[in-house]
């Protein structure tokens, strides 16, 4: 997951997508989408994170040609969408809020209509095309159920369903765990990455810190159209850093100590401290070790030591300045 | 414009060099016989739909209510030649059954077949940007242009099946209640039963081919609104107020531009021989609006945001 390289946005580097001031302004309203520069790396698992009406969707629906953009650049595979969907878009597959299906045709026939929409599907390998999507995402024994019939979770696999019809070389897939118990979500996460493996890139959105931490490699985030920071997850969360966390009765001992080995931002509530860790300069990163001993030896009683691992919620909080709420 | 599109080419040749250039062979190519699939999906989604053969089975039902209510009258004893009112050649009925497909026809051409049509037609677009499948369709990619031409050929696909069901059902009703034989034309000529039949095939085939116009009205219609039923109800009100127009007598200046002002024309095949001006006229008019309005649908449609 680290080893990933970071994202290189020039032109001519392997980017699956690339957006140069990609902006969309609908008819007399504000600006959906601002300025966007974004660069998903081939071959990486993107979290496109932000809170709802953030425009992701917006951004989506552009790099996928079902808008056009106001100004700006969407490269997709390399080319520029809306104008060349018709070489782009059979190596993308796509799921765009939530599925969306013909409630009177079996779920079978949702796929094989889907499948017949594609100019570049050989209609003699269809129902083996079908058959093998809805293995894939374990619909197989309800293939043949009317889709009205279908709970939210099952019209959400069909859905992917659809969008692994063929071998992709992109799938999106926005807020792809929406309206899915638990157990279908890890199965979903699970599919994610098995398709990550296979060197399928996925460029994912969702508002759910979580499972951007859990599945992706690099990550973007948006809040009110613009784009505030795009990278590495691993860099991300590396933005917003560790602290220390000492639970101590001896508070007013252990704050001596720790000032006087150079942890700064010292903040005390009850028995637990919380300080910084990184110290620029010579003296370099503090040994978490050291600074035991060091307690140890003044006679602190130490109940719990450790570091406190920056989440991404904590970068998005560091970024936005406010927290995961809609934007108003 | 043109220079950043050189621009463009330029660089879309760098980014070819890449790492996507090593994948363009995997690049699988659009078959042109494949993209009829496209079609064929269409109309079978489109017959597979309760309401699609809920208003084939009314259109099937019109003649049998004819012909049971002609059946009827005649054995009262009256004579079936005295009204001069109901759909033309209702009188011929009793006389030969298949007078009973040239009057469902003309029963049913001024609203309840349009009117079918127009539910077809505006839901064409709409219904499946309404129920949010178009996204899919296009992303698939169906292509606009490509997804509209399906569209329009399966709407000309129902209005021929719309009409053969009337017709084939008139035909099984008139052979059943009434004799069949000879036919005697408009212009008094009396032809073979074979003849006839081939007349009332050549009708049923001008009859569907009425229906072109308000069949690119309405799908012109559908590329305006993501509800289905807002277009389907817009199209068919549209339907009625020009039939009203088109009776209005003041309005005579504009009545021959009328998608429907011709539409009667089809008895015209029933001559012999064939009065052909206001059939070519009919003919022409639908060309027209197919033209006018399947043009003002590809400009909307291919230019829209899909926002549903």
């Amino acid at each position: 997951m680290n080893d990933a390289p970071p994202a290189v946005p020039a032109p001519g580097g392997d980017a699956v997508i690339a957006t140069r001031g990609l902006s969309k302004r609908y008819r007399g309203g504000q600006l959906a989408v601002d300025g966007l520069d974004l660069t998903v790396p081939r071959g990486s698992v993107f979290g496109f994170l932000g809170p709802n009406g953030s425009g992701k969707t917006t951004t989506i629906r552009m790099l996928v040609g079902l808008i056009e953009p106001t100004f700006g650049v969407a490269r997709v595979l390399g080319e520029q969408m809306p104008r060349a969907g018709r070489r782009v878009l059979p190596r993308v597959g796509a799921l765009i809020e939530g599925p969306a299906l013909y409630a009177f045709l079996s779920g079978r026939d949702n796929l094989a209509r889907y499948d017949a929409a594609d100019p570049t599907a050989d209609p003699r390998t269809r129902s083996a095309r079908v058959s093998a999507a809805l293995d894939r995402v374990g619909l197989a024994a309800a293939a043949g159920k009317k889709a009205r019939a279908y709970s939210l979770g099952m019209k959400q696999r069909l859905g992917l369903a659809a969008a692994l019809l063929q071998p992709r070389e992109l799938l999106v897939l926005d807020e792809p765990t929406n309206g899915l118990d638990p157990q279908g979500m890890r199965e979903i996460r699970t599919l994610v990455r098995e398709l990550a493996a296979e060197g399928t890139t996925v460029f994912l959105s969702s508002h759910l810190l979580d499972e951007i931490e859990q599945v992706c490699t690099h990550t973007a985030v948006m809040a009110r159209g613009r784009l505030l920071t795009q990278g590495t997850v691993a860099e991300l969360a590396g933005a917003a850093r560790g602290r220390l966390v000492v639970t101590t009765p001896d508070t007013a001992d252990a704050m001596r100590v720790l000032k006087e080995h150079g942890v700064s931002d010292l903040v005390v509530t009850d028995d637990r401290i919380t300080g910084e860790l990184h110290v620029a300069g010579p003296g370099g990163p503090l040994d978490l070790a050291d600074l035991n001993a060091a307690l140890v030896r003044a006679d602190v009683r130490v109940r719990g030591f450790g570091t406190e691992r920056a989440s991404l919620e904590d970068a998005f909080v560091a970024l936005t300045g406010e927290g995961f709420d809609v934007a108003g | 414009m043109s220079r950043a599109e050189t621009d463009e080419a330029a660089e879309a040749e760098v980014w070819a060099g890449g790492g996507a250039g090593a994948r363009a062979g995997a690049v699988r190519a659009p078959n042109p016989l494949w993209r009829l699939g496209l079609v064929r999906s269409e109309i079978g989604t489109v017959f597979r739909r309760w309401r699609t053969l809920a208003l084939l089975a009314v259109l099937a039902a019109v003649p049998v209510l004819v012909g049971i209510a002609v059946k009827i009258q005649t054995d009262d004893g009256g004579s079936s030649g005295g009204g001069a009112g109901g759909p033309a050649f209702i009188a011929q009925v009793t006389n030969n059954g298949l007078f009973l497909v040239f009057t469902s026809l003309a029963a049913t051409l001024p609203f309840f077949l349009p009117m079918a049509i127009g539910v077809v037609a505006g839901d064409a677009i709409a219904g499946e940007a309404g129920s949010g499948t178009l996204r899919y369709l296009l992303v698939a990619p169906a292509g606009r242009t490509r997804l509209l031409l399906a569209k329009y050929a399966t709407v000309i696909t129902f209005c021929l099946a719309a009409t053969l069901v009337v017709a084939v059902s008139a035909l099984a009703v008139g052979a059943l209640l009434f004799p069949l034989g000879d036919v005697t034309l408009i212009s008094g000529t009396t032809v073979s039963f074979a003849d006839g039949l081939l007349r009332a095939g050549a009708i049923a085939v001008v009859v569907a081919a009425s229906l072109v116009g308000v069949a690119a009205v309405g799908l012109f219609i559908s590329t305006l609104t993501n509800s289905g039923i807002a277009a389907m109800a817009a199209t068919v009100g549209l339907l009625i107020t020009i039939q009203i127009l088109d009776q209005i007598p003041q309005l005579h200046a504009v009545q021959p531009y009328l998608f429907p002002h011709y539409w009667l024309s089809f008895a015209d095949l029933l001559r012999d021989p064939v009065y052909w001006d206001e059939l070519l006229k009919n003919l022409g008019l639908q060309a027209l609006y197919a033209a006018v309005f399947g043009s003002a649908a590809w400009a909307r449609f291919t230019t829209r945001d899909i926002t549903v």
